[in-house]
């Protein structure tokens, strides 16, 4: 199959290396322990185990910091603070040189490191922390949204979209409605936490090994702080334990801590994050103050929307202005609005830093339009399923974002329409509606929301990867590309790909550690782009290398290019065939270049951030759930009865991973909006910072009937690696259907009220207080 | 600190080995014995990932101190395929299942799920969401794990094991 048949997504090829359900390629060594995270890898001799000392208020000004008892405690090897960082002291990622490795005078929130130590031992480093003395002047600290804003305290400029007449637009319409929405954040709880291990080289040089989804980054922020080029430092990564957006920029300061150690000392350093340290002092996902005005006709269409985000950032830019950029982008989420203004504000605040989180503000997003939907739909007496399809993007006319992209791919109302036949939505919500009307204690509720997600990184420059493809003298493949592992399976979904192209067997690909020495410059592994962008830069090396094959082998044998095939270990020939290594060789011997890289940036995107216009996605990514809850009215507990997922994956380059992120994505954005409360005291420090009170989903509150199934006729309209969709994050949001659903269940309570105001997450304490609120018991 | 000499038996082998009051079972078994397989989670006991088998029984070796492993019998991921070459029939279940992404959750979990096998042989779905109740899993969604278990237990009554 030719790279422009793979484009065009046609699947005649003899190979059937991808579409196909193949299990992650570490998945036996991950069961049988083998499988090395840094933490494992064998400590060198001479290690040093570094601690932090993290502050402990929320703003002030270090008067004084003396460390000598740390320093004269047994064990301890060396002791740093910002005054003795060889380079500059900065990794914000965006270059807004607002982060600082280490606290040189203010401090900026609960957590934030002040000094490091390196000990013989990790026991010892610990304990030597303790003992620092630090006199802190207290200064008056900003912990929320609100006083964000009365103080005009920004990370980013506030930032508009608009399109038409909003003002105008709801002043006309027959029916209006406003309201506001609270969410909260959320903590990754990767359950591998933050590690890397630095090892000093010859001159100067440094090697990291780290858990990171972004390794050419955290390579650059290693080099400015030891104030030397990036090509003194190698960053290599294998795979991560989970990261979910929280090793995107979070991993770099623990890096860059471990690397100024190493070098300092001329020791092989190693960080490791305790779980609750972890849990301070890395960013999150950001909470959001929501508020809206719409205006709408009879049959619950848009006339006009106003929707204000605020967004709790934290105390650094980080990548705040482009998650509450994303946040802006999925406010329409499937929906077309005539006239609409969305102003969004980033709200710098006293709190730790908030970063990339699956989803990365498109979350958020949603959940302020899916609750405009919902208000609408109460305040008509209609079912929201009838308002949310009525409001779907359309045709000509109806097919123009905020950002004045066009949809041009959108196939929520067949996939919507399928499954609310599959999943019996219809009939189910009149049987709960009988059953409520019968239970009083228990209530049950229903939603089924779309998702539509937009693909690619809305910094156009991100949207670039590459690859390093060899193949040795006996035929065998060494991989290489930019992408991390992170349990995702991105390494099994390229080599796939590359397998296919050289019609293959797996087995024949070595997958390597994604290493800044082999493919360099890369953007993270993020924004769900992985196989998208990584898979057509391997194809594109492995294209290169079978070009030369091809033209070696029509001087050689007198073959018609087109008669040149690789399928099933073999190259062919018209009717001669020999086997893939023996083609090698002979290539070899003859002089052959067998080694490749691959390149790939993706096509068509644009955006003009002053206008807020353009074509930020390439494709959109669509999806849609049904959730059925059932809520406790007295003691607010819930659980799931039912789920039912369809979602569109184009033409799956790998169906049972692809399921994996589905039902994964879904569990944690439930989470997110049930379970897990992040709570801040009044000082700004985080008390929910271990699992024993911070609530991850367990087993058992996993939907008892889960049916998730991929979209059948899905196929990407677009060019990409063998016309399938990006996958990682846009599960996450199907979740948005719990929420919504036990906010049914409560408005139950009240039939022909306005809907009630849930917050997120709704644990059992929000569903009381707002069934309280909501004016029935 | 001083330290105590104690013995031990790991994954069938007696060992000998030299530690502090203080080190858990989980640091003896990363760092002194370098069966890393053995995952750190959370440290407090709460996630699983730490998951060993201590006299047959499961335990969070992050929350049990070496000492108290003194002439015990500990089974670690590594030790539970018999003939270490081929995988045992939960391994291999979680394998052809998909129960693993990033797999950091992995060992606990089939630790977990082991010992439910080898005393309910026959788990009914709720006995198995509980088996696992202490393991956490931030990737997977639990789905495919529940299914890798019933499917090994189906196995194992399969092969009369
Ligand atoms: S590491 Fe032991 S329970 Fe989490
Ligand atoms: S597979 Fe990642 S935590 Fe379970």
């Amino acid at each position: 199959m030719s790279s422009d048949d793979v484009m065009k997504g046609d699947s005649s090829s003899m190979n059937t290396v991808v579409h196909q359900s193949t299990t992650h390629d570490s998945a036996a060594r991950h069961a049988t322990g083998e499988a090395v995270y840094v933490d494992d890898i064998r400590e060198p001799v001479g290690l040093l185990h570094v601690c932090f000392g993290a502050s402990s208020c929320a703003h002030g000004r270090i008067r004084q910091m003396d460390l000598s008892r740390v320093k004269a405690f047994p064990g301890v090897v060396a002791v740093i603070t910002a005054q003795d960082l060889p380079g500059l002291n900065d990794i914000s990622p965006m270059h807004t040189m607002d982060e600082e490795i280490l606290c040189s005078g203010e401090i900026h929130f609960h957590g934030q490191a002040l000094f490091a130590v390196a000990a013989d031992c990790r026991d010892t480093a610990r304990r030597a922390v303790q003992l620092a003395e630090i006199d802190v002047e207290e200064l008056p600290a900003i912990l929320d949204v609100e006083e964000a804003i009365r103080q005009k305290s920004w990370v980013a400029e506030p930032h508009e979209m608009k399109r038409g007449n909003p003002a105008r637009a709801i002043e006309q319409s027959a029916y209006r409605l406003q309201g506001e929405l609270q969410l909260g954040g959320q903590d990754h709880f990767y359950l591998e936490g933050q590690v890397s291990m630095a090892l000093p080289q010859e001159g100067g040089d440094m090697l990291v090994y780290s858990s990171s989804q972004h390794p050419s980054e955290l390579q650059h922020l290693v080099a400015q702080a030891l104030g030397r080029a990036d090509h003194a430092v190698t960053v290599e990564v294998r795979r991560m334990g989970g990261a979910f957006g929280g090793k995107e920029t979070q991993a770099a300061q623990w890096a860059v801590i471990a690397a100024l150690l190493a070098d300092r000392t001329g020791r092989p350093a190693k960080i490791r994050l305790d779980r609750d340290t972890d849990m301070i002092s890395t960013g999150k996902r950001h909470p959001f103050r929501i508020r809206y005005e719409v205006g709408f006709d009879e049959q619950g269409r848009i006339e006009g929307i106003d929707l204000n985000l605020a967004a709790l950032c934290g105390m650094s830019a980080d990548l705040s202005a482009p998650i509450t950029d994303r946040a802006m982008f999925h406010s329409d989420n499937a929906y077309y609005l005539p006239h609409v203004r969305i102003r969004s504000y980033r709200c710098r605040t006293n709190t730790v830093s908030n970063t990339a989180f699956r989803g990365f503000g498109g979350p958020q997003g949603m959940m302020g339009i899916e609750r405009v939907i919902d208000g609408i739909a109460a305040q008509l007496g209609k079912d929201p399923l009838a308002v949310r399809r009525a409001n779907l993007y359309g045709g000509e006319g109806r097919n123009i974002t905020p950002y004045h992209m066009k949809v041009e791919d959108n196939v929520l109302p067949e996939l919507m329409a399928d499954l609310a036949e599959s999943s019996a939505y219809t009939h189910r919500r009149k049987e709960i509606a009988a059953f409520n009307l019968q239970s009083t204690v228990i209530k049950r509720g229903i939603s089924l929301t779309p998702v539509k997600f937009g693909i690619s990184f809305t910094t156009s420059f991100l949207n670039q990867a590459g690859a390093l493809v060899h193949v040795y003298k006996d035929g065998s493949i060494h991989l290489n590309h930019g992408g991390t592992e992170m349990g995702q399976g991105l390494f099994i979904k390229v080599a796939q790909v590359v397998a296919d192209a050289f019609g293959v067997g797996l087995e024949q690909i070595k997958i390597t550690a994604t290493h800044t020495g082999q493919v360099p410059n890369t953007s993270a592994t993020a924004a769900s782009s992985g196989s998208d962008m990584n898979g057509m830069a391997a194809l594109n090396a492995v294209n290169k290398i079978k070009k030369r094959l091809v033209r070696f082998t029509t001087k050689k044998y007198g073959v018609e290019e087109e008669d040149v095939q690789f399928t099933q270990g073999q190259v062919w020939m018209g009717e001669q065939s020999m086997t893939f290594p023996e083609l090698i060789m002979e290539a070899y011997l003859e002089r052959v270049s067998l080694s490749a890289t691959g390149y790939y940036r993706t096509p068509k995107i644009w955006y003009d951030r002053e206008t807020a216009r353009g074509r930020p996605f390439l494709y959109f990514a669509y999806g849609a759930a049904v959730t059925e809850v059932e809520i406790d009215t007295l003691t607010g507990e819930n659980r799931i009865r039912r789920v039912d997922i369809l979602h569109d994956v184009g033409r799956s380059l790998n169906p049972a991973i692809d399921r994996g992120q589905i039902e994964g994505g879904f569990v944690q954005g439930a989470g997110w909006l049930t379970t897990e409360e992040l709570w801040w005291d009044q000082s700004g420090a985080l008390r929910t910072h271990a699992p024993s009170t911070y609530k991850i989903p367990l087993s058992g509150d996993v939907p008892e009937e889960f049916n998730v199934a991929i979209w059948e006729p899905g196929v990407n309209r677009e060019p990409t690696i063998h016309r399938s969709k990006a996958v990682g994050e846009p599960p996450l949001m199907l979740a948005i259907s719990v929420h919504s659903a036990i906010n049914q269940a409560i408005a139950s309570l009240a039939p022909g009220q306005a809907l009630p105001a849930l917050d997120a997450p709704a644990t059992p304490e929000r569903i009381l207080m707002c069934i309280q609120s909501s004016g029935k018991p | 600190m001083n330290t105590h000499v104690i013995e031990l038996i790991v994954n069938g082998d007696l060992r000998e080995v030299a530690v502090r009051p203080n080190l858990t079972l989980l640091q003896l078994l990363r760092d002194h014995l370098r069966l890393t397989g053995t995952k750190h989670g959370c440290g407090t006991g709460d996630c699983g990932a730490c998951t060993v088998l201590l006299d047959g029984r499961p335990v969070n070796s992050c929350l049990t101190l070496a000492v108290e492993a003194r002439n015990r019998t500990i089974t670690t991921i590594e030790g539970i395929s018999t003939s270490g070459t081929t995988l045992h029939p939960v391994q291999q279940a979680f394998v052809e299942k998909g129960a693993v992404q990033c797999g950091y959750c992995t060992p606990g979990m089939i630790m977990s799920s082991v010992h439910l096998l080898r005393t309910n042989p026959d788990p009914t779905e709720s006995e198995i969401r509980h088996a696992i109740g202490g393991n956490i899993c931030r990737c997977t969604g639990y789905t495919k794990i529940i299914e890798a278990i019933e499917t090994a237990a189906r196995a194992k009554k399969g092969s009369g094991q």
